[in-house]
């Protein structure tokens, strides 16, 4: 099968499929690497996670070994995790903080800005031996937009801010949530999935699999109480799909849950309800109430294509994930909060993630089973073809499919080895964003 | 006074006393491995705490670090009736358990309650994948009528990440 025949995209009749070969073939997966992964800008962390000079992380993005850290100068910066000299690792821990780093295997020593500073015997070089020139490498293009940093491996790709197109909005609506910064909580969630990574942007993003994957969890926040609106969290949500350009794409959604930022849920205790009707009440004078309505009582499962999701629902969890073979992914997912919280409300956030979010989560644990319940049933392979035209007939809603569509249009046309094309189903159908009047008049 | 690796400093090893906690870790486990979860909740005293921290900080606080689990009684009640359901989709058909602990020590007795560190191996088995969890555990038994109930229970996992796992979706 040639690749520009792996999706049927027919936006007039309403048909969308998806060729199951794009989810399993290795030949596909090697040629993704080049095609996607190769070609975008990739999440590395967030800037509080080296809040401090000398603080560094370790990651892996794309298969390459990288790291960040904050120099002594304050300044942010990654490098790709190898000897300048001979190829090893110089960054051998996961973090910490240190004023150099040092290569074990010929003690080659660079201070935290990348710089060389140490050669033991440097008098066996010749003289054009310029340690200038042997700092430790960037990866080609690393840039950051309110705390989130990323790299690309495509020295030609646009700026950041561009890439981000329509998700930057939504960046904002997190980011804006804190004076101080953003933080993200020590404890790391590091899990498998044996499923394809493209499954998993589905997955994040789909409100259609809520009521029936993740009864229980409905079920045992019901059984907690009503949030301030009163409707039981098992009713569905009112709430918009919207695709975002570039593959970027999101769903919003009315809260029913609590959400820590500032909507009440019994699961919270009474005693917190002033506290978070004061948060909001700052929100709103800081910034009106259309703005504070959205962060405070909608939620949103946000894809960053290819493969970050930053889903802010009963807490924010910042979720990257790499393939490592057709059917195999890693998975990092953190927790995000604002700085300045209090150890009370700190807590309260942890806990309120811990009701849905993580391995040991109420739904997270439901939502591998089922991808991996995909990839197995993907062996069926005289069944071809899957289906993702839900909503494509109306304004997609959130338990419809815009989103997931979205992503597939911006990765097909990156496997025909094209850039950025339209993603949304019919012009218009990626304005509209979550109102209180939406919400009111939907009939579900 | 106790050591973080000893017995009580300068109390006699109590050799009957390790028994009795032993026994009671052995009976805990087979409720978990025969998934008698109704009866398994009922060790629990209602001031209880189960933690399993994430792989990357296993000393991990809950009340101010993303940890894997931290139910109050509250919410492992509800972890019972979703387990017991059909609908906890990963272990819906259950996977089969076993588990091996060891290694068992008494670090501290206070009272009525004792501390108690040891290390486990719990295999999970199911769709032809054996995925083991090693860890190490820490409890609080309190003494109640004839036997012991959980005050605080954890298992800080060895492993570097869930890599086969995907999941913590049995207790551990």
């Amino acid at each position: 099968m040639q690749i520009k025949d792996l999706i049927i995209d027919d936006r007039d009749q309403g048909i969308f499929k998806v060729h199951r070969s794009a989810l399993t073939s290795p030949e596909l997966f090697a040629l993704e690497q080049e095609r996607v992964f190769d070609q975008c800008w990739l999440y590395l962390g967030h800037e509080s996670e080296v809040s401090k000079p000398g603080e560094y992380r370790r990651r892996e993005v794309a298969g390459r070994p990288v790291f960040f850290a904050r120099g002594n100068d304050g300044q942010v910066r990654a490098f790709l995790n190898s000897c300048p000299h001979r190829g090893a690792m110089i960054c051998r821990q996961d973090e910490g903080a240190t004023e150099s780093f040092q290569c074990f295997y010929h003690a080659w020593t660079f201070n935290n800005q990348g710089q060389l500073i140490g050669v033991p015997d440097e008098e066996g070089y010749g003289p054009d031996f310029d340690k200038s020139k042997l700092g430790l490498n960037p990866p080609p293009r690393v840039e950051g937009y309110r705390g989130f940093w990323f790299v690309s491996f495509n020295p030609q790709i646009e700026p950041l801010v561009e890439y981000l197109a329509g998700a930057r909005e939504y960046l904002d609506l997190i980011a804006d949530q804190s004076e101080v910064g953003m933080k993200i909580t020590k404890g790391t969630n590091k899990y498998t999935m044996r499923a394809n990574w493209k499954l998993l942007c589905e997955n994040s993003m789909d409100g259609y699999h809520l009521q029936p994957t993740h009864q229980t969890y409905l079920d045992y926040i019901s059984s907690l109480g009503s949030d301030v609106s009163g409707v039981d969290v098992r009713r569905p949500r009112a709430g918009v799909a919207r695709a975002l350009g570039n593959g970027h794409a999101v769903i919003e959604s009315e809260a029913r849950n609590g959400r820590p930022i500032a909507h009440w849920h019994p699961m919270y205790g009474e005693d917190a309800k002033e506290e978070i009707a004061q948060v909001r009440a700052e929100l709103v004078d800081k910034y009106g109430e259309e703005w504070a309505f959205r962060m405070c009582d909608t939620s949103r499962n946000l894809l960053i294509y290819p493969n970050l999701v930053i889903n802010d629902i009963m807490a924010i969890t910042v979720r990257v994930f790499w393939p490592v073979a057709p059917d195999h992914m890693d998975v990092t997912a953190w927790n995000l909060g604002p700085g300045e919280e209090s150890a009370r409300q700190l807590s309260r956030r942890l806990d309120s993630f811990l009701t849905f979010l993580g391995p040991g989560g109420f739904a997270t644990p439901d939502d591998v089973e089922a991808l991996e319940s995909c990839q197995r049933g993907f062996r069926a392979k005289e069944l071809e073809w899957s289906d993702i035209s839900r909503g494509m007939h109306r304004d997609p809603k959130n338990s419809d499919e815009q989103q997931m569509r979205a992503m597939w249009r911006q990765w097909h046309a990156h496997m025909m080895g094209l850039g950025h094309v339209n993603t949304v189903d019919q012009p218009g159908r990626d304005r509209q964003t979550l109102t209180p009047e939406l919400i009111a008049g939907d009939d579900d | 006074m106790t050591s973080p690796t000893g017995n009580p400093a300068g109390a006699a090893f109590d050799a009957s006393l390790r028994l009795e906690v032993e026994d009671f870790l052995y009976r805990e486990a087979a409720l978990l491995d025969e998934w008698r979860l109704d009866e398994w909740l009922t060790l629990f005293t209602e001031d209880t705490r189960y933690v399993v921290p994430t792989t990357d900080l296993p000393d991990g606080d809950p009340s101010e670090n993303l940890v894997f689990i931290d139910d109050d009684i509250v919410r492992l009640r509800a972890r019972v009736v979703r387990l017991n359901s059909r609908h906890a989709h990963r272990e819906y058909p259950w996977s089969r358990t076993r588990r091996f602990i060891s290694n068992v020590r008494i670090t501290e007795t206070d009272g009525d309650e004792v501390s108690v560190t040891g290390s486990s191996l719990v295999y999970r088995v199911r769709m032809r994948q054996t995925d083991p969890y090693v860890a190490r555990f820490f409890y609080r038994l309190v003494r109640s009528g004839s036997g012991w109930k959980i005050r605080y229970r954890r298992a800080e996992l060895d492993l570097e990440a869930l890599d086969a796992h995907g999941a913590v979706s049995i207790i551990l």
